[in-house]
């Protein structure tokens, strides 16, 4: 009685709060800064560099949002968020977005009242085990002791999976990726998992790959997206486009080297339409008519973002999947900019 | 008489035996070695398996140590270098150096800003740990440190450090003039006084305060890194203790309320784990606070912090007083001292000897405890370990190194702490034990 009390008493502060941080994109444009929510680290996707940079997957939607509407892809303010504190962070409004490899689900979408803006990453839930186990198959798992990051939808996923196919198994709980990177190296558990791409990302670093193998079943749909709160709309909307924008760019062949012949003007209307060279997109999201111009400008592309921080020709070498535009057999597929 | 002694010894020495050697057993390497090594079976038996420990423990890290590679730019580039050998790539923590100390965020161009702050905080410190040793005139410079220590860490305009030393002088002053008549009037008049001339100072400097200053302004959430651990150490470390001694007389008051208020901020404060009490600062303060304001994180941390260790603090201090024989508190009534004389005099210094090993033991412990702000997503040294550094494509995958040397910091500043308290305490020795 007393908790629900207590968490009640959250939830309204946090609506009030909400309700009266309601014009986000206005405190942006005041504030100069974007202030964007990202990991405490992870490979690829988030982490500043030795001159104290962030960059990443994640961090290019942040600077690209910032571009759009601020002018200016470094005007952001990175807030290092945990699992467990990102989605108070975002409701208490710390932060205007969360771009931090968030998986869009029904409960974070209705009961924690955000709003997902859209899907930067199809990933999939999947297990590492050392190939001198000889197991092929994730049905071959029963009684295996699992590392299973606490706090995350991984670990629902395990337990689902585990219990749909009747199999026992040992969680191994940690808290961060490195930890379970150590942990999975010294033996502490026989299978590692987690989103396909982090799995990747891993071994990457472990000094012989090849001893270790990713098993073919992916156990979940972990669609990563970056999140607002709810309530506010037209912000909601800014983010949404711009990373359409960032879609459709790689769609029609929009890059950040050619971006300023295109500008010029072309024969296709709709890559004129998100230029801004044509009709009135950015008046109608409350933006100037360059903002997609200069959101891809910053970072490129999606396609040279994903090339960049996870592509094939970085260490962690994640190849593009389901990630691939719809016209190449992937998921990715922008609504038409009219 | 002579004949029959000459006749019954049969051989007498007439020159003096030079002086021999003691036995081998007896001497040198050997006798140390029987006796505290082989001394009985068991204890011989012991010492063989510890040998053989060791020269594990030496044959393992040895080469790690000796082939450790400096200078890479990335883990990989040290594999490519060891080719398959042991070695620690230790270039990891030449490249992260400075990440390492002062977080990644803190302007580059202003490190020594930090260094200096650091390296004046034992000329800050010596004249209160070694009073004996340093003139007393050092005291001026250590209660005018901590406003100098903030400005250069902070930066910013100079005037709000002054403002806030001369809150403290002015309710000092006011204190002084007034705790002849009463020891209420004094404390709640220097109370108010020192609030008023923050209020009214805050509003000045917000008028006056120059656009561009000497120092340049560096954000609470731009710290980071062993500075970091070592600010909260410090800070709170010293703050609770003067906290913990009020609260560990006030729980032994006669006096019901405030007996009662210290009670129940003890316990509760105990019984809650510090790490909790980090998420509230960090995370449901956030919910209370109207959007938009910044209350500074790092002193909601520091204010969380120093109420957990006051509260760990005053219970050993407790410890101390109830040590004391009650013939020290009719003592000190029967020299006609009132309470602040009594205990200032007669009962805390007594109470606080006894206590040096518990208060130290919770400092080590406290200075340990600021890691948990990692959790907080705030960058210490170990947050910066396990985010940012470990996240990087270039060292993802370097463990040992990185927390050995964070174990190598900690372990130094906690062993510093433990050896001055030692001396500390045979400085104090009365007794004649």
């Amino acid at each position: 009685m007393k908790k629900s009390v207590f968490l009640g008493t959250l939830t309204v502060a946090g609506i009030a709060a909400g309700v009266a941080g309601a014009a986000t994109l206005d405190d942006v444009k005041a504030r100069g800064t974007l202030n964007c929510g990202v990991t405490t680290g992870l490979v690829g996707f988030a982490a500043p560099n030795a001159n104290g940079e962030w960059e990443g997957f994640d961090v290019a939607v942040c600077r690209a949002v910032a571009a759009a509407v601020l002018g200016d892809a470094s005007a952001v303010e990175f807030v290092p968020t945990t699992g467990k504190t990102r989605f108070t962070a975002l409701a208490s409004g710390e932060i205007d977005m969360l771009a931090r490899n968030t998986t869009w689900t029904f409960s974070r979408d209705v009961d924690l009242k955000f709003e997902f803006t859209g899907i930067n990453y199809y990933d999939g839930q999947g297990f590492m085990i050392p190939r001198e186990l000889g197991v092929s198959s994730a049905l071959e798992l029963a009684g295996a002791t699992v590392c299973i990051q606490t706090g995350t939808t991984t670990e629902l996923n395990l337990a689902d999976f585990f219990r749909s196919n009747n199999m026992e198994y040992e969680p191994v709980p940690i808290e961060t990726n490195a930890e379970a990177q150590q942990q999975y190296l010294a033996g502490a558990c026989d299978v590692y998992t987690t989103d396909a791409s982090g799995l990747a990302a891993t071994r990457a670093t472990f000094e012989d790959p090849g001893a270790h193998v990713i098993l073919p079943e992916i156990i979940s749909k972990e669609p990563l997206g970056p999140l607002v709160r709810h309530g506010d709309n037209d912000w909601g909307d800014i983010v949404r486009w711009t990373l359409n924008a960032l879609i459709a760019a790689e769609e029609y062949g929009i890059t950040s080297a050619n971006i300023g012949e295109l500008t010029a003007g072309t024969d296709n209307p709709e890559i004129n339409r998100i230029l801004g060279t044509e009709g009135n997109l950015g008046e109608m999201l409350g933006l100037d008519a360059e903002w997609a111009v200069r959101a891809i400008s910053a970072n490129g592309n999606y396609g040279e973002i994903f090339a960049k921080n996870i592509g094939e020709s970085t260490p962690i070498g994640l190849a593009r999947g389901l990630n691939a535009q719809w016209t190449d057999g992937g998921l990715l597929y922008s609504p038409p900019f009219r | 008489m002579s004949d029959t002694h000459q006749n019954s010894i049969v051989y007498v020495r007439e020159t003096m035996l030079p002086e021999a050697p003691p036995p081998a057993t007896e001497t040198g390497i050997v006798k140390w070695m029987r006796e505290n090594l082989f001394s009985n079976v068991t204890n011989g038996i012991l010492t063989l398996v510890s040998i053989w420990a060791i020269y594990q423990l030496v044959m393992a890290m040895g080469p790690w140590l000796m082939n450790g590679i400096w200078d890479a730019p990335s883990l990989s580039a040290c594999r490519e270098i060891l080719q398959g050998e042991v070695g620690g790539c230790f270039a990891v923590l030449t490249e992260r150096w400075n990440q390492l100390l002062f977080g990644f965020q803190y302007p580059d161009d202003q490190y020594w800003r930090p260094t200096l702050a650091f390296v004046l905080l034992f000329a800050a410190a010596a004249p209160i740990m070694f009073p004996k040793h340093v003139p007393t005139v050092g005291l001026y410079f250590t209660a005018v440190y901590p406003f100098l220590a903030y400005w250069l860490i902070w930066g910013g305009t100079i005037l709000a450090p002054l403002v806030a030393m001369a809150g403290f002088i002015v309710g000092y002053l006011v204190y002084s003039r007034f705790v002849a008549q009463s020891f209420a009037a004094g404390f709640f008049g220097a109370i108010v006084a020192a609030f008023a001339t923050w209020w009214i100072g805050g509003m000045i400097v917000d008028l006056v305060a120059p656009e561009t200053t000497v120092l340049s302004a560096v954000e609470s959430r731009n710290m980071g890194g062993f500075m970091l651990n070592m600010i909260l150490g410090t800070v709170c470390v010293s703050l609770s203790l003067p906290f913990g001694i009020a609260l560990a007389l006030g729980r032994q008051s006669s006096m019901p309320i405030i007996k009662w208020i210290c009670v129940v901020f003890i316990e509760f404060i105990r019984g809650v784990p510090l790490i909790t009490l980090l998420f509230v600062a960090n995370v449901v303060l956030a919910y209370f606070l109207p959007p938009g304001t910044t209350f500074d994180l790092i002193l909601r941390v520091i204010i969380m912090i120093t109420m957990f260790a006051s509260a760990y603090i005053a219970e050993v201090i407790r410890g101390g007083l109830a040590a004391l024989p009650r013939g020290q508190y009719e003592a000190a009534d029967s020299l006609g001292l009132d309470y602040a004389q009594s205990m200032r005099l007669i009962i805390l210094p007594q109470a606080l000897k006894i206590s040096i090993p518990g208060i130290v033991n919770v400092a080590v412990g406290l200075f340990k405890d600021t890691t948990l702000v990692s959790v907080i997503s705030m960058f210490d040294l170990v947050g910066m370990i396990r985010g940012p550094i470990l996240a990087s494509t270039e060292w993802n995958g370097v463990y040992w190194e990185l927390l050995g040397f964070a174990a190598v910091l900690f372990f130094v500043v906690c062993y510093g702490i433990s050896q001055y308290s030692q001396w500390l305490e045979r400085q104090l020795q009365t007794d004649h034990r």
